[in-house]
């Protein structure tokens, strides 16, 4: 295994007490895999993320186990993180439009990583930057490269960020809603190079996103997140298929079907996700969920796994297969 | 800005103006070095309280001392004070400033505190404490007046420095493995840089009337040392005879803080253009 995950916890210290955003956060990541992570916004995703690469804000506190090539990361002195950083471990950011410094060149800034992790020059970590925003297909890369940031497209940004997180061949890549910003052409396109790119070096992709359609079609498996849980996980035709958790079956219906008839309503999940310290004793779904009966509420959903590694976190997660929504009987 | 557009700089009026006085301001140091009227220092008594002619252009004062030649003499003074006292001030500002923004938790609250410790003394008189604690003279009031210019420079720092790191850029440099000193210099420096010549600009004309003030109550710059303030002090026992003369460097004094003013004004117009849209 790449990566091992077990029991991640991510607690924030404010003034009224530590908040645990991210709780019992468990999964693993093989070479070359690719696992989708889902889940409302304030759900913990990118807390997740940023627990893995150790960026979390100061006042976070990390426990658990992250276990990445046979190394545990928690607790890492922060001059071993930074070797790993970027090198065995790259993050691709949300924003391409402030992800890159305005006051530096594009390819001074995919250069980065090379002259950090392989102790290239700047001269030659430059026209290796140019060569790398050509494999992310950037045109004219060499323009790209001299360019300022403010200079390229939303969707040529993010080539160039891409660019700059494979330049040291990381084994792991993180995707913190990587086209979330961009429209939709633009989208599928990244999303088509982050593949290829992932099909020819057999590093593994960590994709956060809010879109289960992206997840569907470019992740083997799937985490599914809501108020730092993790509902369910499992391959993810699977689960998208049957899930066996009612928050991502809510999540599937308030999608907009494709052949519906026109003027029809999209479903929606009633109420709004609860806000860290409202979280009682019971599932945090609880209330919003059609199925909730009294043990909801008292008590947290137990892990119910149907096979190796399918997992749902629900009291009801057995019965899910006959059960039907909204009516709950 | 518009994405493809060219960066151009707003120059407004302030900004010519400011410059305009500025540059005045250096140029009178500058002349002032390789030729002046008449020696500063010089007594003339028989010609004292002499009126403006073409000999001496702006007069005698009470020693019969050029005063032309005294103004442009302690024009010196002035930018020393300004730029060594900024200077302090910067340095220190910006390192105590980064290392709060960098580190946060009590180290960022330490410094604050200590900061606001520092201004609630009213900055002159702290200067007039220190100079008569440890002696009057021009490096002990650069030193009282670029002390106090720290914590300024560490606020102004640590807030736009803390303005930068909330951005997704220096988050980026991190994930590439980035520590925290190169970040400092590469991502957050740059970034503030424009914040912090503004605030230096401003200073500036600050740093001179303070020196002018400390001049005048006798704790900067000391005889036969030209400086506006003390030209201003010994105008002061012949005010109802020769008003001029204490017109002349006040006048000096005004219009050298009013350009850095204006200069640090358009400065910030013409490099911020964010700060311009909100006042």
């Amino acid at each position: 295994m790449l990566l091992e995950v077990s029991n991640l916890a991510v607690d924030l210290m404010g003034t009224a007490g530590a908040q645990r955003i991210v709780s019992g956060g468990t999964f693993a990541l093989d070479e070359g895999e690719s696992l989708g992570v889902v889940g409302e916004s304030g759900s913990g995703k990118t807390m997740t993320a940023l627990a893995l690469m150790g960026l979390t804000p100061e006042n976070a506190r990390v426990s658990g186990s992250i276990r990445f090539e046979g190394r545990e990361l928690t607790g890492l002195r922060e001059e071993a993180m930074l070797a790993l950083r970027g090198d065995r471990i790259a993050m691709i950011f949300q924003e391409p439009m402030t992800a890159l410094n305005p006051l530096h060149r594009v390819g001074a800034q995919v250069a980065e990583p090379l002259v950090l992790h392989r102790g290239m020059t700047r001269e030659a970590a430059f026209d290796r930057a140019v060569q790398l925003l050509d494999h992310v297909r950037l045109a004219d890369p060499e323009r790209a490269a001299r360019a300022y940031p403010f200079a390229l497209s939303g969707g040529e940004r993010q080539r160039a960020m891409i660019a700059m997180a494979i330049g040291c061949s990381p084994r792991l890549v993180i995707a913190d809603e990587p086209t979330t910003a961009l429209d939709v052409t633009v989208q599928a396109r990244i999303l088509a190079l982050i593949d290829g790119l992932r099909a020819e070096s057999g590093m593994a992709l960590m994709l956060v996103s809010h879109d289960l359609a992206v997840v569907a079609g470019h992740c083997d498996r799937v985490i599914v997140m809501y108020a730092g849980l993790i509902m369910e996980s499992g391959p993810v035709e699977v689960v998208l298929r049957e899930p066996k958790n009612p928050y991502t079956r809510a999540l599937l219906e308030a999608r907009p079907q494709p052949g519906a008839s026109r003027g029809r309503r999209l479903r929606t999940i009633p109420g709004s996700p609860p806000i860290h310290h409202e979280i009682g004793a019971g599932c945090p779904f609880a209330g919003r969920c059609d199925l909730t009966i009294d043990i909801c509420r008292t008590t947290p959903p137990p892990e119910v796994r149907f096979s190796a590694d399918r997992l749902s976190r629900c009291h009801r997660a057995r019965e899910m297969g006959s059960l039907n929504m909204r009516t709950g009987a | 800005m518009s994405a493809g557009g060219l960066w151009r700089p707003r120059v407004s009026f302030s900004l010519w103006a400011g410059a305009i006085l500025a540059l005045m301001l250096l140029l009178a140091a500058a002349v002032s070095f390789v030729w002046t009227p008449y020696p500063p220092a010089a007594i003339d008594i028989p010609h004292k309280l002499a009126s403006p002619s073409l000999a001496h252009l702006f007069g005698t004062d009470d020693l019969g001392r050029d005063v032309a030649s005294q103004l442009l003499t302690g024009s010196r003074i002035s930018i020393l004070v300004g730029l060594v006292a900024v200077g302090i001030g910067l340095v220190f500002g910006i390192v105590l400033g980064l290392i709060a923004s960098f580190s946060g938790g009590w180290i960022e609250d330490a410094v604050m505190r200590l900061s606001d410790f520092v201004f609630a003394f009213p900055a002159l008189l702290s200067a007039i404490m220190l100079t008569s604690t440890y002696g009057p003279g021009v490096i002990n009031a650069i030193i009282a007046i670029g002390v106090l210019y720290v914590p300024i420079i560490a606020k102004v720092t640590r807030a736009t420095a803390n303005g930068v790191l909330a951005r997704e850029y220096a988050l980026a440099a991190r994930a590439a493995g980035r520590g925290p000193l190169s970040i400092a210099f590469d991502h957050v420096l740059p970034n503030i840089a424009p914040a912090l010549i503004v605030q230096a600009t401003i200073q500036f004309a600050g740093a001179i009337l303070a020196e002018a003030a400390l001049s005048y109550l006798g704790l900067g710059a000391q005889p036969p040392q030209a400086s506006w303030g003390r030209m201003l002090a010994e105008a002061q026992n012949v005010l109802y005879n020769a008003p001029s003369l204490a017109i002349y460097p006040g006048a000096a004094i005004a219009l050298s803080v009013l350009g850095l003013n204006l200069l640090g004004d358009g400065l910030r117009d013409a490099l911020d253009p964010k700060l311009k849209a909100r006042s």
